[in-house]
């Protein structure tokens, strides 16, 4: 059932695993492919109303795929009834793009990931390629029959990290701070241009190195090459593949894509995502914190 | 025993609007009010430095207010938001609709809750409708200093 990767882009085949993304052109020779479902997933959340790729359905990370009251993801039954509600099964290919370089779409990817949806693809470029090439967009909603998809209980722990795990392990996991130099550096404590989340201390997790999310990134939105990937996280930062990596952001969705890059294109064997972030590390009371460039110590005691 | 005061100016009927829609509708709402949001008039789109930028927003978005020299100093709201950020139009648009054309008292009065008593939370995510607060916070802002500066 599964649909073939696209083996039409060479930089694709560089990557670990080429199936994970597939262009724009392979979306519009896919639109009507069964078992291929294509998913919107986007910061606004009424860009999908604007118009949308024809046949794809919107997934909001903020209102459907979170816990409406813990913070926290939706559980394995509300997990299935979004997914028989939205005529995803559990064995269809999903092919996921969005807003923003496909930062919300990685995070709904990387909850995808969480309960072992074991087909799950990025469109490379997301929406902002779509839209430049001219390609079609509609607003007619598509209808997908629904499905009986099973409860599955979501694993957090191969793939997620929380704050005890990411606290004892400081200076032990490499971490990587995707922020902007401006937040990781403690001048500010949310984007720059985005709203103020509720931060009470600014700066970084001890020991992280800033590496910003964009570095991965070309202009028009797709990822760079795995030798371009290659020469950041590897030999500028000096990461092993075989080695445990934790990234985190705000509230996860800039990581989402870092942690994309290492797990997908570059092929790392253990990386997390702290999608508490510093949204929660920037509020724990007595937790350490480093200001400025240097990445800081880890604390000895 | 209070019950909530209605909001100002045509913000109420805006809000009883949205309150009535079922929620899958609710966006629709949302969207005819980025589509109707007016476009700048050519003196401010041809001097964007008149305009104040608003970071609350997750999306690029500028306003200005002008107010005449009216009684009532009837207060006019500008803005300009690009079509990729339909929802931050949208918010503009509620504003517009709501207290454009409307004496600098009423928009003075507008609650700062506002974003919170459009029943849009559940849709739109309280996150989102902080933007909303970011707008309203500085409209309010240059309307109080140009009356003010006026007065003297």
């Amino acid at each position: 059932m599964r649909a073939p990767a696209d083996s039409t882009n060479p930089k694709f085949a560089e990557y670990a695993a080429p199936e994970r993304l597939v262009s724009t052109q392979w979306v519009a020779d896919h639109l009507d492919t069964p078992g291929v479902v294509v998913v919107e997933s986007d910061e606004d959340v009424l860009l999908y109303e604007t118009g949308h790729i024809p046949g794809a359905v919107k997934i909001d990370w903020h209102t459907e795929l979170n816990d409406p009251v813990t913070r926290d993801y939706v559980d394995g039954a509300g997990f299935a009834a979004l997914m028989g509600a939205k005529g995803i099964g559990r064995d269809h290919t999903v092919v996921i793009y969005g807003d923003k370089s496909n930062w919300w779409a990685a995070y709904a990817l990387w909850v995808f990931t969480l309960f072992g949806h074991s087909d799950v693809r990025l469109m490379d470029g997301g929406r902002a390629l779509w839209q430049a090439e001219g390609r079609e967009l509609t607003t007619a909603k598509p209808e997908r029959p629904a499905t009986d998809y099973p409860v599955i209980d979501r694993d957090d722990s191969r793939i997620r990290a929380f704050l005890p795990e990411v606290l004892e392990r400081i200076g032990g996991v490499p971490l990587i701070d995707v922020r902007s130099p401006d937040e990781y550096t403690g001048k500010r404590t949310h984007m720059p241009d985005y709203p103020e989340e509720g931060a009470l201390r600014g700066g970084h997790i001890p020991t992280a190195r800033s590496v910003p999310w964009a570095r991965a990134a070309n202009e028009d939105g797709t990822f760079k090459s795995a030798a371009e990937l290659r020469s950041i996280y590897v030999d500028d930062l000096g990461l092993d593949t075989d080695e445990d990596v934790i990234a985190y952001c705000r509230i996860g969705e800039r990581s989402s894509h870092t942690w994309f890059v290492l797990e997908h294109l570059l092929g790392f064997r253990g990386v997390k995502n702290y999608d508490g972030s510093w949204t929660e590390w920037g509020n724990v009371v007595r937790v350490p914190i480093a200001r400025g460039e240097e990445p800081g110590e880890a604390r000895t005691s | 025993m209070s019950e909530t005061a209605p909001l100002p100016g045509g913000l109420q009927e805006i809000a009883d609007d949205f309150a009535a829609m079922p929620d899958a509708d609710k966006l629709q709402l949302l969207l005819e009010f980025s589509q109707e949001l007016p476009d700048l008039p050519d003196r401010f789109a041809e001097h964007p430095e008149l305009l104040e930028p608003v970071p609350e927003c997750q999306s690029p978005i500028f306003l200005v207010t002008e107010i005449d020299d009216d009684s009532e100093r009837t207060v006019h709201l500008h803005f300009s938001a690009p079509p990729e950020a339909p929802t931050t139009r949208g918010f503009a648009g509620i504003l517009h609709e709501g207290l454009d054309g409307r004496p600098a008292a009423t928009v003075l009065s507008v609650p700062a809750e506002l974003p919170l008593r459009l029943s849009l939370e559940e849709q739109v995510s309280p996150l989102r409708l902080r933007g909303m607060s970011g707008m309203l916070a500085r409209i309010q802002r240059q309307v109080s200093e140009r009356t003010a500066a006026g007065a003297e």
